[in-house]
């Protein structure tokens, strides 16, 4: 019974990428998407909180967000994947329930 | 609300700038400029054309101090003044010449 | 005539997620009618606001990210951004646009519209206006 979360919001503005890691059972997804994708850079003041926070979760991107806001895939933190809208779709249907973070 | 280019509908808002600027062409130019009682000429062509460029560039209308200013240091001081501007364009020449080129109202404008 | 006033226009929002970016620069480019002295800064995550190589066509969002290159035109010549907040964020001064514009009085010289800051500048800057606008 695992579950796809979605993070809208910049980590860097409010808690929410960090409380929705710490409520994350192993085998959930968690998915980064408009301001959220800025979670997912290597490199920040929260990327070791994020990397701790995330071990036995999924962590995905969606592309369109990230280019939107001129981030390269290649500034991704280590086992984050960008996704198309159609792998959005794929991330719903492949997990029990949706849970928006918002 | 629309012009009609050669039988195509183009739609605009209640003040004449169409509403979806891909829409736009040189015949819709043509179309609005008569709308607005003004004789396309190689001048207003250079202006039109200047603001489309700034357009696509910077993604704003200038206000037409900026525009008058910036067409003055591209195309000199003969057309780059006020009076000369207001000569092409009576109604204003940044919301005339924004309204022929397919434009958004310029910002700053009211 | 009145008096000249400094005018700063406080940038806290990434570009997307909400619209103050965009108003903020709207208002910026409106209120620049006015021949005040106006400065813009950016700190938290306002300094994504001026990440170069933006594309939004795919996210289906106005690309906005040009306009604050025409801040020049507009004699909006000083935008701060904080050195801390693109430390945090993983950012360089590279990863940002190079915004410039052309000094009147020095012969039309191009140059750079963003001054990195500390903090404690920063502070020193918001410290030195007449009127501070937050977005």
């Amino acid at each position: 019974m695992a579950t796809l979360h979605t993070v809208n919001k910049s980590p860097f503005q409010n808690q929410t990428l960090l409380s929705c890691l710490q409520h994350t059972k192993s085998g959930d997804a968690v998915l980064l998407i408009e301001d959220g994708v800025y979670g997912a850079t290597k490199g920040t003041a929260l990327s070791d909180a994020v990397t701790g926070l995330s071990a036995g979760v999924k962590l995905y991107v969606l592309g369109s967000d990230l280019a939107a806001r001129g981030i390269d895939v290649a500034k991704l933190g280590k086992d984050i994947t960008s996704v198309d809208y159609a792998g959005f779709v794929d991330l719903v249907a492949d997990h029990d329930r949706t849970q928006n973070w918002l | 609300m629309a012009y009609d280019v050669n039988g195509t509908a183009v739609e605009h808002d209640e003040e004449g700038y169409i509403t979806n600027l891909g829409e736009w062409s040189k015949e819709l130019a043509d179309v609005i400029a008569k709308a607005e009682e003004i004789e396309m000429d190689e001048e207003h062509w250079a202006v039109v054309n200047f603001l489309r460029d700034y357009y696509e560039e910077y993604q704003i209308a200038p206000a037409v101090r900026v525009l008058i200013k910036s067409i003055k240091k591209s195309m000199g001081p003969e057309v780059g003044n006020n009076k000369y501007m207001y000569e092409l364009f009576p109604y204003g020449p940044a919301k005339q010449a924004c309204k022929i080129a397919g434009l958004p109202k310029p910002t700053g404008c009211v | 005539m009145s008096e000249v006033k400094k005018f700063l226009y406080v940038n806290r929002k990434a570009p997307y997620g909400t619209i103050y970016a965009q108003e903020s620069l709207e208002v910026v480019l409106i209120g620049a009618a006015f021949d005040q002295d106006v400065s813009m800064a950016f700190l938290d995550d306002g300094v994504f606001q001026l990440t170069k190589g933006q594309d939004t066509k795919e996210a289906g969002l106005k690309n906005f990210s040009p306009t604050f290159r025409a801040l020049g035109d507009y004699e909006v010549t000083k935008l701060y951004v904080e050195q801390e907040s693109l430390d945090e964020r993983g950012l360089t001064l590279d990863d940002l646009q190079d915004i410039q514009y052309e000094d009147e009085d020095d012969d039309y010289a191009e140059k750079p519209s963003i001054i990195v800051v500390s903090r404690a500048g920063m502070a020193d800057v918001m410290a030195d206006q007449d009127v501070v606008l937050s977005f």
